[in-house]
């Protein structure tokens, strides 16, 4: 089995009096996807912010490839894509701009072959040179995915990365998680929908209030490594724990 | 360093490009300073005896005002659609997006600098480059943008930003608006035994520029 490559234990936040997190625990293991659910005000995307280095924790330990995410911020920003509500893209820039734009941030090597060949994977090469506010919702939620693989990073947060996705996306989506985890990464994404958190991910957690309440599958994401192709598709939940 | 310095130039770059595309900050910044410009030259009875007193006011109010304009816009567009978070992502030194950010308000203030004062000067018989009115102008602006830079940073998280940027940057940048204004007008009637006004302002620029960028990481985390 391998170690926790995303440690998180009694993780709280709370905006003025009102908590939000109420002391999470959660471990993500190499190779896993893990789908995030819960209702409306849960604290996912809070959670998915904190661990993107958005939001600062109120207290509690995180822990990511063995850094700490308070202390080793930008070593942590590095190995961390995030795809959020909004697509964090420049309207006035094209999508070939875009991904250069934070090739430079990230000090992507071969930038520009990187960015050409993501644009590829998500298809939008023919698009490449127009304005992103010609995009439709579909398209900039594709290429939010690209930037977000850009820099290769080891864990992704996905915070409902479905959004405007149609059929073909949900399945490019599909494959490009499958794809990162192949590679030795790890996925945390939030998601309303049971089927897709089925269809995504190896386990579920369920986030109730500002706590973790209960996690259900939780393949071996050694054997999704090995793998490269592992997921609770079949619809086959597994066991239910109580967290 | 290296990739510090690629991170700056690479925001600043992103600024320029939206800023050519979207056109907003330039042309509204650049009219405002002509418009105060004609209108204080209307205003005013510009004789020789007391040009000393009124042209370095024009030129100064003319400036601050119009840099407050592009200040206001360069992190507000940073805010806009998904806020500062899509730099806040990246793994960039908070000094470098200052960094860049001043840069780039000195370069959009610059322009509106270049274009205003050849018509300062044929409006208000001012020689232009004659003197030292250049330094003055660089390091009275720098002075302003470092200011600006900052608490624009700070005001664009609030709703009411357009009001706020004016009432925390004025009481701040007085001391090198007077600076300026006094050495711009030393320039038409040099006065005796005046003080140090552009070293006054160079202490002024140094003291808030190391302040700024120790603090700009602070004022834009969440």
């Amino acid at each position: 089995m391998n170690q926790a490559y995303l440690e998180i234990k009694g993780l709280k936040k709370s905006f003025g009096l009102k908590p939000i997190l109420r002391g999470v625990d959660l471990e993500l293991k190499q190779g896993e996807r893990k789908a995030l659910m819960g209702a409306n005000g849960a604290g996912k995307t809070t959670l998915l912010r904190i661990l993107a280095g958005l939001t600062a924790p109120g207290a509690g330990v995180v822990h990511i490839a063995g850094l700490d995410l308070t202390r080793d911020a930008q070593r942590v920003r590095q190995i961390v894509g995030f795809v959020g509500h909004q697509p964090y893209l420049y309207d006035e820039l094209t999508a070939l701009e875009n991904l250069l734009f934070f090739g430079r941030m990230y000090a992507v090597k071969d930038a520009q072959q990187r960015a050409r060949a993501l644009l590829h994977r998500v298809g939008l090469e023919k698009r490449a040179r127009e304005r992103i506010n010609t995009l439709s919702r579909g398209q900039l939620q594709r290429l939010a995915l690209a930037r977000a693989l850009l820099h290769s990073p080891r864990l992704l947060l996905l915070d409902e990365p479905d959004t405007g996705l149609d059929e073909q996306g949900n399945e490019l989506l599909k494959e490009l998680l499958n794809e990162h985890v192949a590679q030795g990464g790890a996925a945390l994404f939030a998601t309303h929908q049971l089927a897709h958190a089925l269809q995504l991910g190896d386990s579920i957690a369920e986030l109730d209030k500002g706590r973790i309440v209960s996690i259900r599958g939780g393949v071996d994401p050694c054997d999704a490594v090995s793998s490269g192709e592992q997921s609770l598709s079949g619809g086959q939940v597994g066991p239910f724990l109580e967290v | 360093m290296t990739i510090f310095l690629a991170q700056v130039f690479a925001i600043l770059w992103k600024d320029i490009r939206c800023e050519l595309r979207s056109k907003q900050t330039w042309i509204g910044m650049g009219l405002f300073a002509l418009l105060v410009l004609v209108i204080f030259n209307f205003a005013f009875d510009l004789r020789v005896d007391n040009k000393a007193s009124v042209a370095p006011g024009a030129l100064w109010v003319a400036f601050v005002f119009a840099s407050l304009l592009g200040l206001g816009r360069t992190i507000a567009a940073e805010r806009e659609k998904g806020s500062m978070d899509r730099l806040m992502l990246c793994p960039v030194d908070r000094k470098a997006i200052y960094l860049a950010k001043l840069l780039g308000n000195l370069l959009f203030i610059g322009v509106v600098e270049l274009v205003a004062l050849p018509l300062y000067a044929a409006l208000f018989d001012v020689p232009l480059f004659a003197s030292a009115l250049i330094p003055i102008v660089l390091l009275g602006t720098l002075g302003v943008a470092v200011i600006g830079t900052l608490f624009s940073a700070m005001a664009a998280a609030t709703r009411a930003r357009e009001l706020l940027l004016p009432i925390l940057v004025f009481p701040l940048i007085v001391p090198v608006v007077i600076a300026a204004v006094r050495a711009t007008a030393t320039l038409l009637a040099p006065v005796a035994n005046d003080p140090p006004w552009l070293g006054l302002i160079v202490a002024f620029d140094i003291i808030f520029l190391s302040i700024s960028m120790l603090t700009f990481g602070y004022v834009i985390e969440e």
